[in-house]
């Protein structure tokens, strides 16, 4: 077509920063060889810095592009910021890994700047076909990491129980897009939204079907609990970083996609979806308050820890309200700190014979590591939400959106539930702290260290000055509304 | 005379035989993949009848990117299903068992 312009990729650069840095990495490192592996995964936290840098220096306000498929507002600001963090410090983390495993594959970094790619076109996404397009960019290089230890039957069977599941779960996904497309008549969120008001009839009822697998989807991908299943096969099986990294960052995305969607495309219908949400929200806080305390394995633990926390962050879209979706993004930057600052404790579990993974041999921590069992210690009161810990803030703002929108119920199953989960956080730390001492862990690696302590910091002082957490996550917030 | 409708119930039939082969087979993880396919191919049943008969043609955009993102998705399948296979030495799905989940 004559006369047609380029789209204006401004609002773009922050990725196109990370999908050229992952090609040249990928030549860099087939052809200089595996020993480059350490540089590679160096650049690649550059990359992700530098990529984070030029987000915050794209100019203010609301910035769209693609015909509108593609926003940068504050909301995509603040959780693209989140992601790369995400990223960053599970390629950081996985250094020593790497090192001592003798895993030391150039790869991973790849996949891992692929993957947030990914998340950020699915943080921006404004319509149907980009949000499967950034959905499918992030998933399909999580299916390959979580198998990447190649010659682990464990390994590979969490990658293909991944695969399997998620692919169902982009198909169901899909299956929704395909029927609001057909009952809306167009794959904008706005153009959405303006049809959904005034849907009434066969239409209204397909379009709800259509919202149904639409969110079935967005459940799987958060892991929530109707499509919770792979979530600790997946977390145990697959290797430690990876772990770490399936922990912080796509769920970050996932969140963002799950309020973007609801709020942006279904807003005049509040009514239809608040239901689902609230339905998700209590099964998963009961799912991952109790199935958790039978587990013994750590990583298996944190996995239900991560279900019931993405049920506590859905109370705040079940909210529907502005101030919900900012208790959602206070949550979402929260449980990533608590999370990122646990895994470092899980990575530095190694002694002489490898590797270990079982809430047991963290027995006697308190007397053989003190200050590694105190920023534990810390980070699971953090994750329990006991005060004055960051964890109870994320806590008390969903709930208190909860209550301004009338949502008791939710808000009451969210209290107990918190309760029920705080046993088995504080039988983690009993065993840290009054049990017989096992034989002590290698000295924790500097990243690991710079990480948990970091993570540790924050939770701790908080509380000293929320303000500009809190402030940011407000203007976020009210940029979707 | 030939609707909207019947091109519908053709993409659910197939749509639930896909989620019925994934839940349902016993067997084989090859037949996991050829349901997840199945599902794919019964979106894009939905979207190319919508976008004739709406005549917009978002739908046909649509259904050609997913087409597109299928391949990519079952390249990666089969990887680690070899990889998989190369550790087990078999891709019966009760095989698939080491953890509990």
């Amino acid at each position: 077509m004559y006369g047609a312009q380029l789209p204006s990729l401004v609002p773009l650069l922050p990725g196109l920063v990370l999908g050229i840095g992952a090609m040249a990495l990928l030549m860099l490192g087939v052809f200089r060889g595996q020993s480059f592996g350490r540089v590679v995964d160096f650049i690649a936290i550059v990359l992700l810095v530098v990529a984070g840098a030029v987000l915050v220096a794209l100019p203010p306000g609301k910035l769209t592009t693609f015909g509108g498929s593609f926003v940068v507002d504050d909301f995509a600001r603040f959780l693209k910021v989140l992601a790369l963090i995400g990223s960053a410090a599970a390629i950081l983390m996985s250094l020593d890994y790497a090192e001592r495993e003798r895993q030391q594959r150039f790869e991973f970094s790849v996949l891992v700047l692929l993957s947030t790619l990914g998340m950020l076109m699915l943080i921006s996404a404004a319509d149907l076909i980009a949000l499967y397009l950034g959905l499918e960019l992030m998933s399909l290089p999580l299916y390959v990491v979580a198998a990447s230890h190649r010659d682990s039957l464990r390994a590979t069977e969490a990658g293909l129980k991944y695969f399997v599941l998620g692919a169902l779960s982009s198909g169901m996904l899909l299956y929704g897009a395909s029927l609001v497309y057909g009952f809306t008549g167009t794959v904008s969120f706005s153009g959405i939204a303006h049809a959904a008001g005034q849907e009434t009839g066969a239409g209204g009822t397909g379009l709800i079907f259509g919202i149904v697998f639409l969110f079935a989807g967005f459940c799987f991908k958060v892991s929530v609990v109707p499509f919770h299943m792979w979530t600790p096969d997946v977390y145990e099986g697959a290797p430690t970083p990876v772990t770490a990294f399936f922990a912080a960052a796509p769920k970050v995305a996932g969140i963002a996609m799950f309020v973007r969607t609801a709020v942006m495309a279904f807003p005049g219908i509040t009514g239809q979806w608040q239901q689902i949400l609230v339905f998700v929200s209590i099964a998963s806080m009961a799912l991952g308050s109790f199935a958790a305390i039978g587990q013994r394995n750590i990583k298996r633990l944190m996995a239900y820890s991560s279900i019931g926390h993405m049920g506590f962050a859905l109370i705040g879209l079940a909210a529907g309200t502005s101030e919900g979706v900012q208790g959602v993004l206070i949550y979402a930057a929260i449980y990533v700190t608590m999370t990122l600052g646990v895994f470092a404790v899980i990575l530095a579990m190694r002694r002489s014979g490898g590797m270990v993974e079982t809430i047991d041999q963290l027995a006697g921590l308190a007397r053989t590591n003190p200050t590694m069992a105190f920023f534990m210690a810390m980070l699971l009161f953090s994750l329990a939400g006991i005060p004055p810990l960051a964890g109870f803030f994320a806590k008390f703002y969903v709930f208190l959106a909860a209550i301004k929108a009338g949502l008791y119920v939710l808000a009451v199953i969210g209290v107990v539930t918190s309760v029920v989960g705080a046993y088995y956080y504080l039988a983690i730390v009993k065993i840290m702290y009054f049990d017989e001492p096992a034989e002590s862990f290698y000295s924790m690696p500097a990243e690991l260290r710079l990480v948990l302590i970091v993570c540790g910091l924050f939770n701790i002082l908080f509380f000293v000055y929320p303000g500009p957490l809190v402030g940011v996550a407000s203007a976020a917030a009210s940029s979707l509304f | 005379m030939i609707g909207l409708g019947h091109y519908l119930s053709v993409g659910a039939v197939l749509f639930t035989l896909g989620i019925f082969g994934i839940f349902l087979n016993r067997k084989n993880v090859i037949i996991i993949l050829m349901s997840i396919e199945l599902i794919l191919l019964s979106v894009n049943i939905n979207l190319v009848a919508f976008s004739v008969f709406m005549g917009d043609i978002v739908g046909q955009v649509y259904a050609l990117i997913v087409l597109t993102v299928a391949a990519a998705e079952a390249a990666i399948g089969l990887a680690i299903l070899v990889a998989f296979y190369r550790n087990r030495g078999s891709i019966a799905v009760e095989d698939i068992n080491l953890m509990k989940g």
